[in-house]
């Protein structure tokens, strides 16, 4: 069985004159699996995003997360954004904290397990290369490490899946390329499920088991490639032939689904 | 690192120099230009009628800033429920927004005389001005805290089962504390304003009451007075407001880290 199944969704934002975002969307994947969506902008990342996680209901069709149609919020997913967005009241440790104090599950036991979360948090933030900075501002930190604390507050009540919407846009490729290996890591470690909206192909093919394309607006899935490179996957990657041949490949199937528009 | 430190000693001293040099050339001007007393008297004939009248400046000081303190108050409590209010529901907001938009316009003074009817002279319509004056900008400040939360943020916790009070909670309202806390130190002042007003309208005390009494009676050194005492009030509190800011809300002030 799916962990997500989308099917045949249609999304239209502002009433029934307003845009049709997405329309005939499929969507299916497998629990574990590392899915990354790319497209031309404006084909409905972000809305499937919202869709997915219950932001957004869709007119037609229906999604299906975990066996259950989706209604209304689930938390089951943990988010990341481009914009990492921690609140500079809190110390970045109380940032990571915040999902917690919010989950059904966890925010009648945050008070009483206080530590054990804690060091849990604290575990999270020495996987992301983060370690001893939990009481420290989320000003305090560079872009980059902002970025890695917004990851462990994305997975600290352990989600199912993950939803990374272009988390990595705003940094250097350095930086980025070593937040590509965390995310990897993470994944290799746990049995979570990545939906990774990005513009950046090479990102997709280096991280994902699958790459769907989207289609311009309104969006829909116009290709769908198996991602062949065996795991774990090296940095060495980026510069193989066979790698470049299918970044070419996504890049030349965008093109023409911007060119369609 | 000598030199650095004079620098800032010296800046540390600038608002003593300047306001002592402003009183140097006021006190040169009068007496260069041989102004008469009941035009302009100088800050030493002001000090002079200060010292004179200790007794009344004294207790007419405390009435104002007692009534000044407690409409702010009203102010500072009712403008965080209000503003919170506004920010929480958008029909709140489309109903009650214009409505004190009119409120705010309507000059105070005007209002004065109403007071005085219902309450009759005495402390009511003044803590009520300073009230009604020092409201607005708190209501305004704290709404725009809320109205400001990034959508990705509330997309994060609404993806995580948050209710919209736990938005508020964890979120809407400590981001809405430094625009607060920034209001009142605009609403302090207006506060003064609000009760000077309303004792020079119609009152039996308070700075403004004295002032206009001695205005009547061409006592200007004694209206001077009453201005200086409303000015240290004024920058007393003003100074305090400032520091609570600081205090509650450094970690919106980065460049002190």
């Amino acid at each position: 069985m799916h962990l997500v199944n989308i099917d045949d969704v249609e999304m239209r934002y502002g009433g029934p004159e307003g845009t049709l975002a997405v329309s005939g969307l499929n969507v299916k994947m497998d629990r574990g699996e590392f899915v990354a969506v790319v497209g031309p902008s404006g084909c409905g990342k972000s809305t499937l995003m919202k869709l997915t996680t219950g932001l957004q209901r869709p007119q037609k069709g229906a999604v299906v997360v975990a066996g259950q149609e989706v209604t209304k919020p689930i938390s089951i997913v943990g988010m990341a954004f481009q914009n990492p967005i921690m609140l500079p009241w809190r110390t970045t440790l109380d940032n990571i904290l915040l999902p917690l104090e919010i989950v059904e599950k966890h925010r009648r036991r945050i008070r009483t397990h206080r530590k054990e979360y804690i060091e849990k948090a604290e575990h999270l933030l020495e996987l992301v290369g983060l370690k001893g900075f939990g009481p420290k501002y989320p000003w305090q930190l560079s872009g980059g490490m902002q970025q890695r604390a917004n990851l462990c507050r994305a997975l600290i009540h352990e989600p199912e899946l993950l939803m990374l919407d272009e988390p990595f846009g705003a940094l250097d490729a350095f930086t980025r390329e070593e937040l590509w290996c965390v995310i990897r890591d993470l994944h290799a470690s746990s049995d979570v499920t990545v939906m990774l909206v990005t513009h950046d192909l090479r990102e997709s093919a280096f991280l994902a088991d699958r790459i769907l394309v989207l289609s311009a607006r309104p969006g829909r899935v116009i290709a769908d490639h198996r991602v062949p490179f065996e795991r774990p996957r090296e940095l060495d990657l980026l510069f193989d032939n066979d790698f470049n041949h299918l970044v070419q490949d996504l890049h030349s199937e965008i093109a023409r689904a911007r060119d369609a528009a | 690192m000598s030199a650095q430190k004079k620098g800032l000693t010296f800046i540390q001293l600038a608002p003593w120099i300047y306001t002592a040099a402003l009183f140097a050339l006021w006190e040169a001007a009068v007496w260069l230009f041989d102004l008469p007393v009941t035009f302009l008297p100088a800050p030493s004939r002001i000090a002079e009628a200060i010292v004179q009248y200790w007794g009344a400046i004294w207790s007419n000081s405390l009435q104002t800033l007692y009534t000044t303190l407690l409409g702010f108050a009203l102010a500072m409590v009712g403008g965080l429920a209000i503003g919170l209010l506004i920010g929480w529901s958008r029909s709140i907001y489309a109903g009650l927004y214009p409505l004190m938009i009119g409120f705010n316009a309507i000059p105070k003074v005007a209002v004065v005389p109403i007071l005085i009817i219902w309450f009759g002279i005495g402390s009511v319509p003044a803590i009520i001005t300073a009230f009604l004056i020092s409201f607005f900008p708190i209501v305004v400040n704290v709404a725009t805290g809320l109205a400001t939360i990034e959508p990705e943020t509330e997309d994060i916790l609404r993806a995580l089962g948050a209710k919209k009070m736990d938005i508020m909670i964890k979120v809407g309202i400590p981001r809405s504390m430094p625009y607060f806390f920034a209001s009142l130190k605009v609403a302090i002042t207006l506060a003064f304003v609000g009760s000077v007003l309303s004792e020079t309208v119609g009152s039996n005390n308070g700075l403004g009451n004295m002032m206009a009494a001695a205005q009547s009676r061409f006592n200007v050194p004694l209206v001077f007075a009453g201005l200086v005492m409303l000015a240290i009030e004024g920058i007393v509190m003003y100074a305090i407001m400032a520091w609570i800011e600081r205090r509650m809300t450094g970690w919106a002030h980065r460049s002190s880290m």
